[in-house]
């Protein structure tokens, strides 16, 4: 062995130690490297209790209800399999939308509502022009149409709580 | 015959190589940003949901996927510095190094400017931002490793250690949006395909590759500096048109 291959030996095996070490970590603090909790962590108790922490999901479609005072405003974030109630009261964010990712920090209180301090909006990784979206957006409206006949709310109008 | 490949890892020889490539690479980087900047804020769309927000990821990714990948060329010539114990690579990772730093301050930055009208938040601790901020105080550790010793062949050694080890955390970048829950997006190019307009992918990948000329063409300008500095005794130097006036 040349000296030069021991160095590029002791190299890697330097490099694949540091690789390992680092994996080791980061598979120890996978749950707090985490940003958010999904909803279904909450319902499995793996969120922590009576603190604040963040949930993160999708917005439920037609959940986003306002308040009179007109800055409180209550959502239901999901992931699909489970949901959790939020109330916030504040500006949200410009991108928040029903259906859109949301990341909503605060303590889930004793009746299962979420009261949230900090409210983000979380876009996904598409990029394209209204155009498409219009057409992606009609095609999939003429496939619900079509599925269900009966079933058409196309209302986009957020209801107000009386 | 094979190309005896170690001339070029003389300075003497990469000196007057790298003073003629120079002039190209810094050239087309500039026509290409040109076209870059022209086809972002023109000729592209604007985006559904952010807007004219979202003409920021023309800067923002490529500067971030240079942050990497200058970090990965870094790593490798300090890889290659260790093994064969030629002077150019040490040179060629110190002159990396600040661009590297640059871009990685760039993409931190815009990202911050984007994340703030987006999400609504200039940072959160999440694993992408982490990582990229390790990875900006690793360029930094770099440089101030290497400054701090001043016998420059020590300097070499200590600083390529360094970079070796830090470049572990580049996969973690790249992989953390989808490895953990993140506010950042996961990836937009993906082997699968682009889920992107194709005039945005236009314009995005013509700033990547001036990104690229431009890097190269700094790179090389930064490492005749050091070249000059540190053979500053010798006898080539000496001989040299614009050292002798």
């Amino acid at each position: 062995m040349k000296p030069r291959h021991k160095r590029f030996v002791f190299i890697a095996v330097a490099l694949a130690a540091v690789a390992v070490a680092v994996g080791l970590v980061l598979y120890a603090l996978r749950g707090n490297v985490n940003l958010y909790f999904t909803p279904t962590q909450v319902f499995n108790n793996e969120a922590p209790k009576g603190r604040s922490f963040r949930i993160g999901g999708l917005v439920e479609k037609g959940s986003l209800k306002r308040e009179k005072d007109g800055l409180t405003v209550h959502f239901v974030i999901t992931d699909t399999h489970k949901s959790i109630p939020v109330v916030y009261t504040g500006i949200l964010p410009d991108l928040f939308k029903e259906g859109k990712g949301v990341v909503a920090q605060g303590e889930v209180q004793a009746n299962g509502v979420m009261r949230a301090e900090e409210v983000l909006a979380k876009h996904d990784e598409n990029y394209m022009p209204p155009e498409a979206t219009d057409a992606l957006n009609k095609a999939k409206a003429a496939n619900a149409a079509d599925a269900a006949a009966a079933a058409s709310n196309g209302s986009a109008a957020v209801p107000v709580i009386k | 015959m094979a190309i005896n490949w170690f001339k070029y890892s003389s300075p003497t020889t990469f000196y007057g190589l790298a003073g003629k490539m120079i002039p190209w690479f810094a050239v087309s980087a500039a026509i290409l940003f040109a076209i870059g900047l022209y086809i972002g804020f023109v000729v592209a769309p604007v985006d559904a949901q952010q807007g004219e927000f979202y003409r920021i990821i023309f800067i923002h990714v490529p500067a971030s996927m240079m942050s990497m990948f200058l970090y990965m060329v870094m790593a490798a010539y300090a890889a290659l510095g260790l093994v064969f114990n030629t002077r150019l690579s040490g040179m060629m990772a110190s002159a990396l190094a600040p661009t590297g730093a640059l871009f990685t301050l760039i993409s931190l930055w815009t990202g911050a400017l984007w994340g703030k009208p987006m999400w609504g938040a200039w940072w959160m601790w999440d694993a992408r931002m982490t990582s990229e901020l390790i990875l900006l105080f690793l360029y930094l550790g770099f440089i101030a490793l290497h400054a701090s010793i001043d016998d420059s062949r020590r300097a070499d050694r200590a600083a390529a250690l360094l970079a070796i080890v830090g470049s572990v955390n580049v996969p973690i970048i790249y992989f953390s949006v989808k490895w953990w829950n993140t506010l950042h997006q996961g990836a937009t190019i993906k082997f699968t395909g682009t889920s992107m307009q194709i005039a945005m992918q236009q314009a995005m990948f013509t700033m990547l590759l001036a990104c690229w000329l431009y890097s190269i063409a700094v790179v090389l300008a930064r490492v005749r500096s050091i070249i000059l500095s540190r053979e500053r005794n010798t006898a080539w130097i000496n001989e040299l048109p614009e050292v002798k006036q």
